[in-house]
């Protein structure tokens, strides 16, 4: 795998993408913060917020960090470290049982 | 062969085993190695969540507008960020400087307005000390914080050398500008997870009785 | 900041005491590291010697028992994070470039930081000794005796100390990644590496990943001793478990970064010594990589006792049974890969065989704890202690030794005798059982750890001496390794390239090495790059190819550039000591003279950084 030469399969972004997809990360903050001052929409808080924070998280890395177009070693790297803290906390949270709560 | 993180060197052409940059992949393994870190601090916060017996609670200290401007201010300097790396990627170190300097002066804006949230939650009796709430927010905030900190001295420090070495701008030294970005939007996703979990995601106030 | 590098001219030399104080050369960092990590094992021998005193007999009066709380906590703490770890990191820096056919590792400025960030660290740790004490809460501190109603200063070095390696190691390991990942020779693929290359990757993984645990874990108990806050103070609503979870998170992934290294030098060493390839190498390696995984997923299984539930431990007692099977896969390969072959027997291997032997018991002892009824038997006795001197004595201490015997012709030039080796071996082996063995005996009899003294009526004087015997014996054993390591340093026999006919690159050049490895750089074709080449050459007379007594070849056109020694590592590094120093007379002193001492410290580190920065890594006449 890590054999292949660097490939840059489709060339960066340019400046106009990068600002559309500021766009949206602002777009999508504003959604949020309106969704928590909706009262209506209480019971299903936890799964909208983390759905969209989740993307916002996914455009910066994947777009301003390059990861989508880069080597996939660098991908494999991040991407390890990152299940492997998100399986930490989900499993701190089991044990201490902090989800009943 | 040997380039030793020298932001002033300029590299020979490397080879290396995957054509990737050794630094570039420092960069990313540290990343993954920070990912742990801030996941164990953000653990912290939602095991300790909701576990305070003495006030202040979050939703009594909490000012989500000004949060929301903070986070707004970090995806700016994302963006800012990443315009200076394209602008250096074309050649163009004035803009590059001027963009880094966008971000850097962003990343300050966020500090201060942590710094006032800091102090407003320390008059209305929230410290470290006083109960689980105040030692878990204020550790994770602020290790996010020190690493801000430390991406400003960062950017400021390329954009100094850059006037001193040109050459450590040019397009073929992109890599110097990149690095910085990489983190610099780590420290950003960071805040995208901080500013969820913590600020919107209250926990239910305590049930008094 | 152009001036500051004006002022301090670059230093050049590679001879004298400078030359080892700014040197980026991997093999002298590898010495330093091995020469460190050597003195703080005498250091953590003698306090083991110490305990082994105070328990020799009934009520025994050698130690006082807050003496025997903080010896018996020096001890652990210096075996694991001075010795074990550092020796490990000895290891990598010697053998790994050589191996993988590279002149130095990726970041040699990296590493000079990483070996002076470790003796900062290592002597910050030991300062405790001079202001107020050393730290009396066991290596794995647990909440709340580190807390500061119960404990003193002591705990505020351990905790600093420990950070501070910390950061060395990590910096190590990222340095090791990308060497590995990036700086192989051509040909060298994944599956062609040396299995102590991938052993290595495989440690480095850990270390970057579980180290950060740790790192908070250990701030939120400064901040507690520091500030006042209720991390782990059941008094302020905290968990004294968060510790245990936080500190066994790191601790377990901790337990394979102290054996896996000590797997790969046996890996190295029985090939060698039987004249055959290893066993199955494909399933060595994927057994490592399941073992560095499985490694995170068993942390809980140090914890049956704390009672966190039934089904917790069920799952937590599965996936340690299951690190068995990959475990089990191993020692099935080593023994497999002598069987059959030619085997000479040499002092290398009798340390390699000697770690199968023992880390077998101490695995199968370790088995037994999987089991969470057995466990609740043996918690907190001497069974325990018995378990993990088996897998970290026998286990980790034999495979180093067997690396110390294997690679000392490489680096001095001169063999160690064999002779006096094996004479070091059998007095190791008997010792070492003659001080563990019983212990079995009296965990099971009921005899609790960390207990300072003990009554007679208890019936366990016979077997404690027998343990106190057994300590001198290794004592003795590390007096006939200094004699034989001393002699042989000046009247060894010659090593020549290559004394044990071995397989990997490192033999196909002189020993010691000179200071760029490859004059030129080889080409690999094979797992066994080395034998493969000796093979072509035995059919007719092939030129040097990989290897070369001579003087550097023209590489390309230009001469071989070495990265210049430079002043710059070390200066962080004691920034990062005096910084921590800092935190420590603010916990002792006050608030204003810690604030001095760490923005002085930081300011020292912020100038090291910069003068590192735009240092060119080579002071090559067009590099500057």
């Amino acid at each position: 795998m890590s054999e292949r030469p660097q490939t840059h399969g489709q060339p960066h972004p340019g400046p106009k993408q990068y600002i559309a997809i500021a766009s949206v990360l602002t777009a999508i903050t504003i959604v949020e913060v309106a969704v928590y001052y909706i009262e209506a929409l209480k019971p299903a808080l936890v799964p909208i917020l983390l759905l969209l924070s989740s993307v916002k998280f996914a455009l910066v890395v994947m777009f301003y960090m390059h990861l989508k177009f880069d080597h996939g070693l660098f991908s494999a790297l991040f991407v390890g470290g990152l299940v492997l803290a998100i399986s930490v906390v989900v499993a701190l949270m089991a044990l201490f049982q902090a989800f009943l709560r | 062969m040997q380039q030793a993180g020298a932001l002033g060197h300029t590299p020979e052409v490397e080879h290396t085993t995957t054509g990737l940059n050794h630094r570039k992949l420092l960069m990313w393994v540290f990343l993954a190695s920070d990912c742990l870190f801030f996941g164990t601090l953000i653990a912290t916060y939602l095991l300790y969540r909701g576990k305070s017996t003495v006030g202040p609670y979050p939703h009594e200290v909490f000012d989500i507008p000004l949060t929301s401007y903070s986070a707004f201010l970090l995806l700016m300097s994302s963006l800012t960020m990443v315009l200076a790396l394209a602008a250096v990627q074309r050649g163009n170190a004035k803009w590059g400087r001027i963009w880094l300097l966008a971000t850097a002066l962003l990343g300050c804006h966020f500090l201060v307005n942590q710094g006032w949230e800091f102090s407003h939650f320390v008059t209305e009796g929230l410290t470290p000390r006083v109960n689980l709430f105040g030692a878990t927010f204020f550790t994770l905030t602020g290790f996010h914080g020190a690493h801000v900190t430390l991406g400003v001295f960062w950017l400021t420090a390329v954009v100094v050398i850059s006037l001193l070495r040109p050459a450590t701008m040019s397009a073929k030294n992109s890599l110097n500008v990149e690095l910085v970005g990489l983190y610099w939007h780590f420290v950003d996703i960071v805040w995208i997870i901080i500013f969820t979990v913590v600020y919107l995601l209250q926990p239910a106030p305590p049930l008094h009785g | 900041m152009a001036m500051i590098t004006d002022v301090l001219r670059r230093p050049t030399g590679y001879s004298g005491v400078w030359g080892w104080v700014t040197t980026v050369d991997h093999k002298r960092i590898g010495v330093l590291y091995g020469v460190t990590a050597f003195i703080f094992f005498l250091v953590g021998g003698i306090e083991a010697l110490l305990l082994r005193l105070q328990l020799a007999g009934p009520d025994g009066t050698v130690l006082t028992a807050a003496a025997y709380n903080q010896i018996m906590t020096m001890h652990g703490t210096t075996m694991i994070f001075l010795v074990v770890m550092p020796l490990s990191a000895a290891f990598f820096n010697v053998v790994i470039p050589l191996m993988i056919g590279a002149r130095d590792v990726a970041f040699p400025r990296l590493n000079a930081f990483s070996y002076w960030v470790f003796l900062t660290g290592a002597l910050l740790l030991h300062m405790s000794f001079l202001v107020g004490g050393p730290p009396d809460a066991g290596w794995f501190g647990y909440a709340n005796l580190t807390e500061k109603p119960f404990s003193e200063s002591g705990i505020d070095f351990w905790v600093l100390g420990l950070q501070v390696l910390g950061i060395s190691s990590m910096a190590a390991a990222f340095n090791f990644l990308v060497t590995i990942i990036n700086m192989r020779a051509p040909g060298m693929s994944l599956m062609r590496m040396p299995l102590f290359v991938w052993m290595t990757m495989i440690t480095s993984f850990l270390l970057v990943t579980a180290f950060p645990v740790l790192t908070v874990g250990m701030m939120l108990l400064l901040f507690d001793r520091l500030f006042g806050t209720h991390f782990y103070a059941p008094a302020g609503g905290g968990d004294p478990v968060l510790w245990q979870q936080y500190f066994w998170l790191f601790g377990h992934p901790e337990v394979y970064i102290l054996i896996l290294p000590a797997m790969g030098i046996v890996s190295e060493v029985l090939p060698t010594f039987s004249r055959k390839p290893l066993f199955g190498y494909r399933v060595v390696v994927y057994s490592g990589i399941v073992i560095g995984f499985l490694g995170w997923m068993v942390w809980s299984h140090h914890m049956f006792t704390v009672g966190l539930g039934a089904v917790v431990n069920a799952v937590f007692a599965s996936t340690t049974f299951l690190i068995a099977v990959p475990t089990g896969v191993k020692i099935f390969n080593w023994i497999a890969t002598l069987w059959g072959g030619a085997i000479q027997l040499k002092a290398p291997l009798y340390f390699a065989l000697g770690f199968i032997a023992m880390f077998i018991i101490g695995g199968l002892s370790g088995v037994m704890h999987a089991s969470v009824p057995v466990d609740t038997q043996h918690q907190d006795t001497y069974f325990v202690v018995a378990h993990f001197h088996y897998v970290l004595f026998g286990g980790s201490i034999f495979g180093l030794f067997a690396g110390i015997y294997y690679w000392f012709p490489k680096v001095t030039g001169r063999l160690l005798h064999d002779g006096i080796g094996k004479l070091h071996f059998w007095l190791m082996l008997l010792g070492f059982n003659l001080t563990f063995g019983p212990m079995h005996f009296l965990g099971v009899a009921g005899m609790p750890r960390r207990i300072y003294t003990y009554p007679e009526e208890m019936g366990w004087a016979f077997w404690n001496l027998v343990e106190t015997f057994g300590a001198f014996m290794i004592a003795a054993s590390m007096l006939v390794f200094l004699f034989n390591f001393f002699r042989s340093l000046r009247q060894g026999e010659e090593a020549g390239n290559d004394p044990w006919d071995a397989r990997t690159l490192e033999w196909s050049i002189p020993s010691p090495p000179p200071i760029y490895n490859f004059a030129t750089i080889p080409t690999v074709h094979s797992r066994d790059p080395w034998w493969e080449e000796k093979e072509k050459r035995r059919g007719a007379p092939v030129p040097v190819a990989g290897g070369s007594n001579g003087e550097p070849h023209q590489d390309e056109g230009h001469g071989i550039h070495m990265p210049s020694p430079s002043y710059w590592p070390i200066v962080v590094a004691l920034g990062l000591g005096v910084m921590a120093g800092g935190l420590l007379v603010f916990a002792s002193v006050n608030l204003i003279s810690g604030l001095i001492v760490t923005l002085g410290g930081g300011l020292v580190a912020i100038i090291g950084i910069f003068g590192w920065s735009l240092e060119p890594a080579s002071a090559g006449p067009e590099h500057g």
